[in-house]
């Protein structure tokens, strides 16, 4: 890593976070879900629509998403990123905006995403039948793999059979963000969940049930970043950005090199070097659950187990509420929110639990946290690692 | 390198695989360079970036090494495998095995390239070869 890189550690804070309709949101567009998000992560900010200069967004469906959003807010942005990595990129966005920060291309970057996945009319079946068109896969789709979780439930085939990991751990994932969901008003499902619930509920792509699945929401958020000098000078206590990286090595599940271990590997590398720290050094994750399988994998290739030892991690309530490490307490893809592209709440819940105003769900004395995005289908990752004053 | 086996048609390396499995044959790519096979079809090489992929007729033969049921209604045709498949030439491709129930579809079962028609398109699949697991 380039000592300029390592120079952009704590350069940036994230100074406002937002969300907004998480969960459902009937009679609501994807782009004023966004708008929603973004005005209030603005204010959070201490800041006004009119200062923001610089503009990250992403949409599932709309390839020059950047530009309606622009004119949406009314804003004439000197930095403008529209990278596309699936759901990842709201982490990915990171790194261009602090180096757009450090340049002073601009002085305040607005990230910031909304769908209506849950309520709308133009819905995922639409989409996915589309796709084939507009960005086709055309050595998978004849298989009719029902994507994205068929490309998922092969990995956890063959994680389960390289490691002997099993069902039940799997559903231990499950269980353990609906015990943080529990502990969120803001999650969309909080009743109760139990390891059989997990394993008895409809097959989807074996070995993968539905509770193994994540949710299908609507909801939009939004995260500000500007410079760490003018982040101590707004209302809000400053989640500095300590490490980012980003690593992509295929985009079809057929392509991947090896089923049981991801490009987080490298994008974890790339923000621990940043950052200078390691997975012990760390206080909480936020990990990109889509399925059950993704956050054992990360768990391992972001370093906080070996290899193969995620299911060993996760059992008997390992990453749930009172377990050894905190673990998507927001209740993650799984059970808090999933409106298309999870990524940019992963930054938000790390910020909520390092200003310290997550209620009955908040860590202690938390100082670090990553923040960590998944795309496709294991396809691209991107890994923040975020914190305090105490720890720049 | 003169290529016997270059498909009928002009156009790019996609058309060119999908011609041969509609002529009921299985190709892949092989480097002339570095000698690896290469799938999916490319127009150079993705191991060592250099252009000179001719088309070679692969064994067939492969190993199942992930696998999933992909669940759906009976009136919508029922449930059916899709497998990730490792041919000996060191390649993987998605597919699925057709001859054999769906729970028996395992991670380790030996497989046998087959080209059926789907859809009015040539498509590449596997049977399994009975009784035979390797080890992985």
């Amino acid at each position: 890593m380039s000592a300029s890189l390592r120079q952009l550690r704590g350069s940036a804070a994230i100074a406002g976070i937002a969300t907004f309709g998480s969960g459902e949101a009937p009679g609501f567009t994807d782009m004023e879900i966004l708008a929603q998000s973004a005005l209030a992560a603005v204010a959070d900010a201490g800041l006004k629509m009119s200062d923001i200069d610089g503009l990250c967004t992403a949409s599932v469906a709309a390839s020059m998403w950047t530009m309606p959003v622009i004119e949406y807010l009314g804003i004439r942005p000197t930095f403008i990123n529209g990278t596309m990595l699936g759901g990842s990129s709201f982490v990915a966005h990171l790194l261009p905006a602090m180096l757009a920060l450090q340049s002073g291309q601009c002085k305040a970057v607005l990230v910031c995403y909304g769908s209506a996945q849950r309520s709308a009319q133009f819905g995922r079946k639409e989409v996915a039948g589309v796709r084939k068109f507009l960005d086709p896969q055309p050595y998978e789709n004849p298989y009719n793999p029902m994507l994205p979780v068929s490309a998922y439930a092969l990995v956890a085939s063959r994680h389960m059979h390289e490691f002997g990991t099993t069902r039940r751990q799997l559903a231990e994932v499950a269980v353990a963000a609906r015990g943080w969901a529990r502990m969120n008003p803001e999650a969309f499902m909080r009743e109760p969940l139990s390891i059989e619930d997990v394993m008895n509920a409809r097959m989807v792509s074996d070995p993968l049930s539905v509770r193994d699945c994540c949710l299908v929401t609507d909801g939009g958020g939004a995260y500000v970043l500007v410079s760490a000098e003018r982040a101590r000078d707004l209302p809000k206590k400053p989640v500095y950005v300590l490490g980012t990286g980003t690593a992509v090595w295929n985009r079809q599940v057929s392509s991947m090199h090896d089923l049981t271990t991801s490009a987080a590997k490298d994008s974890g590398r790339a923000a621990y070097e940043m950052a200078g720290m390691a997975a012990k050094d760390i206080d909480l994750v936020q990990l990109y659950d889509a399925f059950t399988i993704n956050t054992l994998m990360f768990l391992e290739d972001l370093g906080f187990c070996k290899k193969g030892e995620g299911g060993a991690f996760v059992e008997n309530g390992g990453i749930a509420p009172s377990g050894h490490l905190p673990v998507n307490t927001n209740g993650g893809g799984l059970s808090c929110t999933h409106p298309g592209m999870y990524g940019i709440f992963t930054v938000i819940e790390a910020v909520r639990q390092l200003r310290g105003v997550c209620g009955e769900r908040q860590i202690p004395a938390a100082n670090t946290a990553i923040a960590h995005g998944n795309g496709g289908t294991f396809s691209s990752q991107s890994t923040a690692i975020l914190g305090t004053e105490n720890v720049l | 390198m003169p290529n016997l086996l270059d498909p009928p048609l002009k156009g790019g390396v996609q058309a060119a695989y999908q011609a041969s499995l509609n002529a009921g044959n299985f190709l892949i790519q092989q480097c002339i360079h570095c000698k690896l096979h290469v799938f999916f079809p490319r127009e150079f090489c993705p191991h060592c970036s250099q252009p000179g992929l001719v088309w070679v007729k692969p064994s067939g033969e492969g190993v199942v090494y992930a696998v999933t049921t992909v669940r759906r209604k009976a009136e919508m045709g029922g449930d059916y495998n899709v497998s990730l498949v490792d041919l000996a030439e060191g390649v993987r491709m998605m597919s699925q095995v057709e001859n054999v129930p769906l729970g028996s579809v395992e991670i380790g079962l030996r497989v046998q390239a087959r080209v059926t028609v789907r859809d009015g398109q040539g498509l590449l699949v596997f049977d399994a070869v009975e009784q035979q697991w390797a080890l992985v």
